[in-house]
């Protein structure tokens, strides 16, 4: 099938969505799983409702050209399900059933993906029979101050041969509350879409929003956004993986960590007064400018905080039995994270070069690239490593960022929204790939607005890391992938 | 073994000095809402306007922000056009009535009460949380999680997070509590033995917070579960965490405003 069939665009750049014509089903199902079977991969699928049935939008990133392809479709009440030809659309035909009523006829596992009050399909829980199976439930409430979630492991002894992952108990209806916006509260509702990506999500919606308003952030508002953005994924990345070694029992560098991920979270708080990084990104650039004192002091504070989680990791690289643990642990493959469309460090440990910040770059990527951090065991320690790698980078980018800041204002007024018009942004959260896409009515108010999180496509890879590996090693797993739970429920 | 200890020798001892001490807290923090006493002017209502969650009201001409409601984006802040409404450096925020948390123009009555005699003998120097996650968006877990470092160190004052509710001497609860955990929060509440208390944390556990109203959640702990100690923020800092911990327990130094 041809990428003809595709709307072509990049992030960044506006739609007419009545441009966006409606091709027959059929193209539109071999377009989506023979680009994904080549390669692309599948960043959003949605149902909206349209005259008296629904219209589908599938969202992909075209790897030959650089580019994302938009492409839709008319259907009634059900259409054949593409998730049989192309795993990574499971997730969102389940969504779209639940939350549309739209039937994915064929569709092998048709659950509720967050328990809404008409549930749709099949609500047990995958089981296998025999006598030496058994299941282990865990959850809503964990043992540890972590969000809700339930997971049901089918074991035959200590070993997993399936868990399936039960979510849906953060879900707070947050897309349905963005129609008709932007308002008061959207912001909000970015910032706190997923806490620990605040600035991640803040930013993917701005650039939407300054996209729709044709109006881009000024330079030195784009340097402190990313800035912010990379300060975010260092203060996870440190925190991760002080967590990783106090699963294997590395009390000190679980201890050293669990501090120093606080001094990134304080750099945060330099810029806008909160750990989290609220206020900082907003739509025509960043709420808070930082003076020449107030870079020093960061910079200077940025080089010791690097430094320090230089030392405390080094430690744990240098600990043979932390390392016997992290080896082989939990392995995906390169070939399954592709059909599964995981994205972020999980993609990248596995070897898969999938960075929006080198693929599809935004605000100041565009002009400073990060090296790809990759490894290619798919394990435990690649999936640590490469946040270990990442961090050294993101460290360098931030000082060097703001050693050169650029004069002149940090935000620019955004005006009225264009009407009738779709736009995608892609942001490279410490998680992985932010996709949102924006679609505006008659009036420039958002008609719909979808929001995929990273975790949305990582939660089936931890479910198949687990295969075969001992429940034991469960805590360690989860901690490699480190997922939201409330990005996914929404 | 080495290298573990030379390292553990060069950063040192890092646990911070509060309450003996004054916290370090970043310039642009922003801490317990001030209403200027001098009468806003008639017609007036910039911040009621501007508030996300509809924390301000204004009666008599004065407004009164809940602390409560308030997701601290300080947008009434920046719409104030008399600057009536601006936000002090004090990180005790904590309440025990829902009530107090309504900051006004007058001056402030006592926010925290100590836990009475009987339970102050059970929990003053050794109390155990059941942490329930509700919902909304993690930010308050990472900041509760945060007190168990070695920067806060809650183990200190004898506090710390259990796995299970039958070893806990109360909830520490954050999220709006969605209608998916409910049911969870009741009957964690309910595993927990008696005598227990239970804290609500953030903006969501309190109100709602940025999803106040959703059809999809409670706006808070209180509907579900009877709540004794609120702590407001939008995630709140450590400190005030720590500090609403400490008051309740009757562990804080004497100072005002506060117990």
């Amino acid at each position: 099938m041809s990428a003809s069939d595709f709307h072509v665009c990049q992030p960044g750049t506006v739609i007419d969505r009545r441009d966006i014509a409606p091709v027959v089903f059929d193209v539109f199902a071999e377009t989506i799983t023979s680009g994904v079977r080549d390669g692309d991969r599948l960043l959003a699928l949605v149902a909206q409702p349209s005259g008296t049935g629904h219209r589908l939008y599938g969202v992909l990133t075209l790897r030959d050209q650089g580019a994302l392809g938009v492409i839709a479709t008319d259907v009634a009440d059900s259409f054949p399900s593409l998730t049989r030809q192309c795993a990574s659309a499971h997730l969102f035909e389940r969504e779209i059933a639940e939350t549309s009523g739209l039937r994915p006829d064929g569709h092998p596992w048709l659950k509720p993906v967050r328990f809404l009050r008409s549930p749709v399909g099949v609500t047990e829980f995958f089981a296998m029979s025999g006598a030496d199976v058994h299941e282990v439930a865990v959850g809503p409430v964990h043992a540890g101050v972590i969000e809700p979630g339930h997971f049901r492991f089918a074991c035959v002894g200590e070993t997993v041969l399936h868990l399936e992952i039960a979510l849906g108990y953060q879900h707070r209806g947050i897309e349905p509350a963005l129609v008709g916006g932007p308002g008061l509260r959207t912001i909000h509702y970015m910032e706190t879409l997923a806490g620990d990506t605040s600035v991640g999500h803040a930013t993917a919606y701005c650039q939407n929003l300054e996209t729709l308003a044709h109006r881009p952030a000024p330079p030195r508002g784009m340097m402190l956004r990313s800035v912010a953005l990379e300060l975010e994924r260092l203060a996870n990345h440190v925190g991760d993986l002080g967590a990783l070694a106090g699963d294997v029992g590395f009390l000190p560098v679980a201890s050293h960590c669990g501090r120093i991920r606080g001094e990134f979270l304080n750099l945060t708080s330099l810029i806008c007064g909160n750990r989290l990084g609220r206020g900082i990104a907003r739509p025509g650039g960043v709420g808070f400018d930082l003076d020449d004192g107030q870079i020093e002091t960061l910079l200077r504070n940025l080089k010791r905080a690097s430094e320090e989680a230089r030392d405390a990791l080094q430690l744990l690289w240098d600990s043979p039995s932390a390392m016997d643990r992290f080896e082989t642990t939990g392995s995906l493959t390169a070939p399954l994270c592709r059909e599964l469309g995981i994205v972020g460090p999980p993609a990248r440990a596995a070897g898969l070069e999938r960075d929006a910040r080198l693929e599809f770059p935004s605000d100041l990527f565009r002009f400073a690239q990060i090296p790809v951090s990759l490894w290619q065991s798919g394990d435990v320690f690649a999936r640590a490593y490469v946040r270990w790698l990442e961090i050294i980078r993101s460290s360098e980018f931030i000082a060097a960022q703001l050693a050169a800041a650029p004069p002149g204002p940090c935000r620019a007024p955004v005006g009225q929204l264009a009407p009738n018009a779709l736009t995608v942004s892609l942001v490279e959260g410490w998680r992985g790939e932010i996709c949102h896409v924006a679609c505006t009515d008659d009036d420039g108010r958002f008609a719909w607005y979808k929001v995929v999180d990273p975790s949305f496509h990582n939660w089936q890879g931890l479910a198949m890391a687990m295969r075969n590996q001992p429940i034991s090693d469960f805590p360690l797993c989860n901690k490699s992938f480190n997922l939201s739970y409330c990005g996914h429920d929404l | 073994m080495l290298k573990t200890l030379l390292t553990r020798m060069r950063f040192g001892n890092r646990t911070i000095a509060f309450p003996a001490e004054a916290p370090s807290l970043p310039d642009r923090y922003l801490g317990r809402p001030v209403i200027g006493p001098q009468p806003c002017a008639a017609g007036c209502r910039e911040c009621v306007d501007v508030c996300p969650t509809t924390a301000i009201s204004v009666a008599d001409l004065h407004p009164a922000l809940d602390l409560g409601r308030c997701i601290f984006c300080a947008d009434c802040l920046r719409a104030c056009p008399e600057g009536t409404i601006r936000f002090s450096r004090d990180p005790a925020m904590s309440a025990s009535a829902r009530g107090d948390l309504v900051v006004g123009h007058k001056a402030e009555a006592a926010m925290v009460r100590r836990l009475n005699h009987e339970m102050l003998r059970l929990f003053k120097r050794s109390l155990r949380l059941r942490q329930v996650s509700a919902g909304g968006c993690n930010g308050c877990e990472v900041e509760v999680n945060v007190l168990a470092t070695i920067v806060y160190d809650i183990g200190r004052f004898g506090i710390q997070y259990v796995a299970s509710p039958r070893h806990a001497d109360g909830l520490l609860i954050t999220g709006p509590v969605t209608e998916n955990m409910k049911l969870a929060l009741q009957k964690t509440y309910d595993a927990v033995p008696d005598p227990k208390i239970v804290i609500a944390v953030g903006a969501c556990a309190i109100a709602g917070g940025p999803f106040i109203d959703h059809p999809q959640v409670h706006n808070g702990a209180a509907g579900v579960v009877p709540v004794d100690l609120y702590i407001p923020g939008c995630p709140p800092h450590p400190i005030t965490i720590l500090d609403g911990l400490l008051r309740l327990l009757g562990r804080m130094p004497a100072r005002t405003p506060g117990v």
